[in-house]
């Protein structure tokens, strides 16, 4: 990092005087630059390759056969074959797991999007005695860790008949999501212009229509962002299911991915962990190729407001 | 569908209630009133009251009773329970695996936020104002390539990096190891990266420093793009370097991020259960890698102790809470909130 910044001091002050207007239209590198640039290029590639290696060398291990993975970690597959896929898919319960994480994640999905859009707005544009009440209750809810719940929370679930199953998980997250949900969204129905909606009663709107054909497609892309943030977070989470979802038929698959971790170094069928590593990933990968825009858009914009 | 471009259309040729023709207003003010007691009523009902109870019932009240959860000797299934005042907490600073935990943690806290805004800072520098020194203000070329591939970690299950590292890492099978021989140090042949104590807490470091850089990246990125390129510019004619400008000119500048990462980074890294739990889920070599959520499960959900784990719980959280006012006092004594952008 230090060499080609100190170098550049001592060269840079040519390139600097020289007239503004001019340089902007025709940037010829300085040698400084390109030391810069060159530098900046070796870091930023190392790390790429720091990203993209782990993936792509269990992506190919994934059609090796166990001895050859034990053998070298560099060969490639002799005879490519999806024998680990199908073993992982079957065999390791990964089909049943992710069956079981597209019905949780997808019904709390739709459910935190509905009522924390619901509450967001309602919070955002009513004024109520509690209001101010409501909204530090979610602070509270986004500010102390989920372990602090944990124990007690099995224990409500297990007081409702809720405990080890995909019902119970699914209003587990739901409600974990919720203040999440609610706090990014408020500040989005905040921004909405109020007098479309005041026109739309005013033209004999009820609550509920204002609501459904009038705010919620204008906060379209709002949803959007929050929709992706708590996929990716309810896709990935791990220590809800871990402690209150015990029930091997009702793993989702962050757990069945940790049985593989949990199980003792050798009895570990290495084949079958990478093809399972790899269909964990590869709907993560594909909404990551679809949305990486506005993803990177709504960090940069909702994480700090 | 059709509705609402109708009342679209209509209220942007109508933008106010007086712009309403007045022979509407009598009937449909008529429909309105009968209608506002269920709509309304069902309406709030269902936006506000349903989901506050779900939140309350599932996320509020655990909160609430796992302090006076963590005062009791409570073993979860059987109905006694003896309150026990503070004893849980007189013992967990008797307890060495959990003193142990704490210890872990807080190296966490301090070295994975330190190492992580360090990196994130450079890269976002690099990509955004790192480029040549002539024309406009901007990036190295490709910017965009490597923002993409570095945000990547952050949509991959952290059970999964876990995973994968561990794997990386394997003894034997690892590709660590297989590039590490490969370029002649043999001496690293079967080094168990994870099964040392002298390198299980680095290496597993590395790995959650590894899967949260991207995402910081493009936190500072956005933060950078505020600034106006002006000032870049302006710093550039006055012959500052590229890493005179990153800490004079970039860091005070987007210094409100800067705090709002360590907090979310700390938060976090004193969890960092999840990567534990995929790399070490004993606790490494010699507890080496244990952390308070890992003892807080087992002691839970092993154990059944889950008075004593409770209170552990609560430990956590005022950890937690005294990390993030250590955050905000050292921001405000070393100058935070004096209005650097006022110069902007």
């Amino acid at each position: 990092m230090t060499t080609p910044v100190e170098r550049d001091q001592s060269t840079e002050r040519p390139t600097v005087g020289a007239p503004f207007e001019a340089a902007r239209r025709t940037p010829p590198a300085g040698p400084a630059d390109r030391t810069a640039a060159a530098t900046s290029h070796v870091l930023l590639t190392f790390g790429a390759v720091l990203v993209v290696v782990p993936f792509l060398w269990v992506f190919v291990s994934s059609f090796k056969t166990t001895k050859e993975i034990l053998a070298s970690p560099f060969s490639l597959p002799a005879d490519p074959s999806l024998a680990n896929y199908a073993t992982a898919w079957t065999d390791a319960g990964i089909g049943r797991y992710f069956l079981n994480t597209i019905v949780v994640v997808g019904c709390a999905l739709f459910f935190v999007m509905m009522l924390g859009a619901l509450t967001a707005y309602v919070l955002a544009r009513f004024r109520f005695p509690g209001n101010k009440v409501i909204y530090n209750l979610m602070l509270a809810g986004l500010t102390f860790p989920v372990f602090l719940a944990i124990v007690p929370l099995f224990f409500v679930l297990r007081n409702a008949g809720l405990l080890n199953t995909l019902p119970g998980l699914i209003v587990t997250y739901v409600a974990f999501a919720f203040p999440f949900t609610v706090f990014f969204l408020y500040s989005f129905f905040r921004g909405l212009p109020h007098e479309v909606a005041e026109a739309a009663q005013v033209d004999g709107a009820g609550e509920w229509r204002t609501f459904f054909q009038i705010m919620l497609p204008m906060a379209r892309p709002g949803m959007a962002s929050v929709a992706i943030f708590n996929f990716l977070g309810l896709w990935n989470q791990f220590l809800l299911p871990v402690a209150l979802n015990t029930d091997t038929d009702n793993y989702v698959l962050t757990q069945g991915m940790a049985q593989f971790a949990s199980q003792a170094g050798y009895a570990v069928d290495f084949g079958a962990l990478y093809a399972g590593v790899v269909m964990t990933v590869l709907p993560v990968l594909v909404v990551y190729v679809f949305f990486q825009r506005r993803l990177q858009g709504s960090v940069a914009q909702g994480t700090f407001r | 569908m059709s509705g609402t471009s109708h009342l679209a259309a209509h209220s942007d040729a109508t933008p106010s209630a007086t712009a309403v023709p007045p022979g509407n207003t009598p009937g449909q003010g008529r429909r309105r009133r009968r209608r506002i007691s269920f709509d309304k009523a069902s309406f709030f009902a269902v936006a506000l009251l349903l989901p506050l109870a779900v939140y309350v019932v599932f996320v509020i009240s655990p909160f609430v009773q796992a302090v006076y959860f963590s005062m009791t000797d409570w073993s979860g299934f059987t109905a006694d329970m003896a309150f026990v005042g503070l004893d849980n907490f007189a013992r967990l600073l008797g307890d060495e695996k959990f003193l142990r935990a704490m210890l872990n943690s807080a190296l966490l806290a301090v070295v994975v936020p330190t190492v992580t805004i360090a990196i994130a800072i450079a890269v976002a520098t690099m990509v955004t104002v790192g480029g040549s020194t002539t024309g406009g203000v901007r990036g190295v070329r490709g910017a965009g390539f490597y923002r993409v591939i570095s945000f990547f970690p952050y949509c991959v299950p952290a059970i999964v990096i876990g995973l994968v590292w561990a794997q990386v890492y394997d003894p034997s099978r690892g590709l660590l190891n297989g590039v590490l021989t490969g370029i002649g140090l043999d001496g690293m042949a079967d080094f168990p990266w994870l099964g040392d104590t002298r390198t299980a807490m680095a290496a597993s470091m590395f790995v959650i420093v590894w899967s949260f850089i991207g995402f910081y990246t493009v936190l500072f990125v956005a933060a950078i793009k505020g600034v106006p390129g002006e000032i870049y510019e302006a710093a550039r004619l006055d012959g500052a370097s590229r890493f005179r400008t990153a800490v004079s000119i970039t860091v005070p500048l987007i210094r409100d991020n800067v705090r709002t990462a360590w907090i979310y980074l700390g938060i976090a890294a004193i969890d960092s259960f999840v990567y534990m739990q995929a790399m070490n889920p004993g606790g490494g070599p010699g507890y080496s890698t244990f952390v308070i959520s890992q003892d807080l499960y087992q002691t839970a959900f092993s154990k059944g102790q889950f008075g004593y784990a409770t209170a552990m719980g609560v430990v956590l959280a005022l950890v937690t809470l005294l990390f993030a006012a250590v955050v905000f006092l050292v921001d405000r004594v070393t100058g935070g909130g004096d209005d650097v952008r006022g110069h902007a």
